[in-house]
């Protein structure tokens, strides 16, 4: 392969007296689609909160396109967020604006003022989450799904080079966690998106995913595709592909 | 030692947040001289903050300046000048009161409203989202609050003095009989354009301190919505605490410029 488009290494993140990542060390490609899983609370979230600079590690580097990013100022992060979008756990919409703003705000914000072209590609991004029509309802009135599917098509109105999800089917039924993970797959094979999808899910996994990471004590514990998965006789990883929390039940 | 610790833990708290304070009044102050300004966010907030706090700054000034009149009336007439509450009152209004009352007023109402809706967007990652759509937040938040405020505030404080000193003529002139000839002239004569110019650079100083305390707060909020309340309930309180303290040190060092009594 070539030389990874995002490189982490040794990552250290503590939040009070909790280690949440104790060096943990991965890398992204161009072009694919890793899936990081692992258990709730197990710092996934805030992994990828450090990726577009939300968070800065107590130790460790993140090198994107050849240049370390944890040491970059607020400012200088803007870049780099250009090429990095993020999908939030729950949306994150801005609840001050309708739909159609939401997902018109990154076109607006740089600089496109024309308003049959952001009206044109509004509409094409909502059709791609099966959110057409929705376009004049605020935020408060949509239902959980909805606003995830929402925030996605705000995510890929101007598609960047990589998107973060951070748990994008949970919630959803299995009919729109399916056209999650189509979108997904059709932003990677069309437009060349490199996704990193933080997930629960393991149907999705096995949908969307190249490589499959599991995260366990904050450092990566399993990395490998997700055939490598399904026959691997590690009990930490077998644990939780089978959904064993190994308490006795009384 | 307990209390040495405390009073200790306490000055570090303060130095921190005047720090912060001092941070995001620099960043907000260089993206405004960078021309990273929004001008339909801003024309939204001064419509928020200007038109929307008209009601609560005139019923202030205007009764105000009316129950002043009738204090002031009240002590003056049994030494027969009765004709120096207009001056008076026209005075305290321009120097003290029209903008300290506008300060307080426009931090209960504004600076509240501006905490919750920055402290929610916070809590709920709305914030984040904006970081991650490479949309800085001190551009995008503060700089428009705060540019309405620099406008709105000096407005507000004059229409507070404006309708306090209508209400005091009317009060002064009308229900307690004073020479309403009298009245004009002595306001006339013991009013400056200094006075007009130490209600404004207050109002304009007020109005920062409001801005930046609200909006800081507002992006310090954690814990949800317990969290957001509480932010919400800081800024009043140190809002108003700061403009009240913030208002004798104003005074002291304004006199020096625009000296009273002087004429």
């Amino acid at each position: 392969m070539n030389a990874p488009l995002i490189h982490v290494q040794d990552l250290v993140q503590r939040i009070g007296s909790q280690d949440i990542l104790r060096g943990l060390t991965l890398d992204l490609f161009s072009g694919e689609t890793l899936v990081l899983l692992g258990k709730s609370g197990g710092g996934k979230s805030v992994f990828l909160r450090h990726l577009i600079g939300l968070m800065r590690p107590v130790s460790g580097s993140i090198v994107f396109e050849n240049r370390e990013i944890t040491t970059l100022k607020e400012r200088e992060l803007e870049p780099v967020r250009r090429k990095i979008g993020m999908l939030f756990q729950d949306g994150a919409l801005f609840d001050s604006m309708n739909v159609f703003d939401n997902v018109a705000f990154p076109l607006r914000e740089r600089g496109e003022r024309r308003p049959t072209v952001i009206r044109e590609k509004v509409a094409q991004s909502l059709e791609m989450v099966n959110m057409a029509g929705h376009d004049r309802k605020m935020p408060v009135n949509l239902s959980g799904g909805m606003r995830k599917r929402v925030a996605l098509a705000r995510a890929i109105i101007s598609p960047p080079a990589v998107i973060l999800y951070d748990e994008p089917t949970a919630g959803l039924d299995p009919i729109v966690s399916d056209s999650i993970n189509r979108l997904i797959r059709r932003l990677q094979n069309q437009l060349h998106v490199t996704s990193l999808v933080v997930t629960h899910d393991l149907v999705s996994c096995h949908h969307i995913a190249d490589r499959v990471a599991l995260l366990d004590e904050g450092r990566i514990h399993f990395l490998g595709t997700p055939a490598e998965l399904r026959g691997t006789q590690d009990p930490v990883v077998r644990d939780f592909v089978d959904g064993r929390s190994g308490e006795t039940v009384y | 030692m307990q209390l040495l610790s405390i009073v200790q833990g306490l000055f570090s708290s303060l130095l921190t947040v005047l720090g912060e304070l001092a941070i995001l009044a620099g960043e907000t102050v260089a993206s405004i001289f960078c021309g990273r300004v929004r001008v339909w966010l801003t024309l939204r907030q001064i419509a928020e903050i200007g038109f929307g706090s008209q009601l609560v700054v005139v019923v202030t000034g205007a009764f105000t300046g009316a129950v002043f009149t009738a204090q002031a009336y009240f002590q003056f007439a049994s030494l027969n000048m009765e004709t120096a509450v207009g001056p008076v009152v026209t005075l305290a209004m321009f120097r003290e009161l029209g903008p300290a009352l506008t300060g307080l007023m426009v931090a209960g109402r504004v600076g509240a409203a501006m905490t919750a809706e920055i402290g929610t967007m916070k809590v709920t990652q709305q914030i984040d989202a904006l970081r991650a759509l490479a949309v800085n937040p001190v551009d995008y938040l503060v700089v428009p609050r705060a540019l309405a405020m620099f406008i709105s505030m000096p407005l507000l404080v004059v229409e507070c003095v404006g309708l306090g000193v209508l209400a005091s003529f009317y009060v002064g002139v009308h229900v307690l009989n004073i020479n309403g000839v009298y009245f004009f002239a002595n306001v006339q004569k013991f009013t400056e354009g200094s006075d007009i110019m130490m209600s404004l650079i207050k109002g304009f100083v007020f109005g920062g301190l409001i801005v930046f305390i609200s909006c800081r707060e507002g992006l310090c909020a954690k814990d949800g919505a317990v969290g957001v309340g509480r932010a919400t309930t800081a800024t009043v309180v140190t809002s108003s605490l700061a403009i009240l303290i913030a208002n004798f040190f104003l005074t002291m060092a304004l006199n020096i410029l625009f000296p009273a009594g002087q004429r």
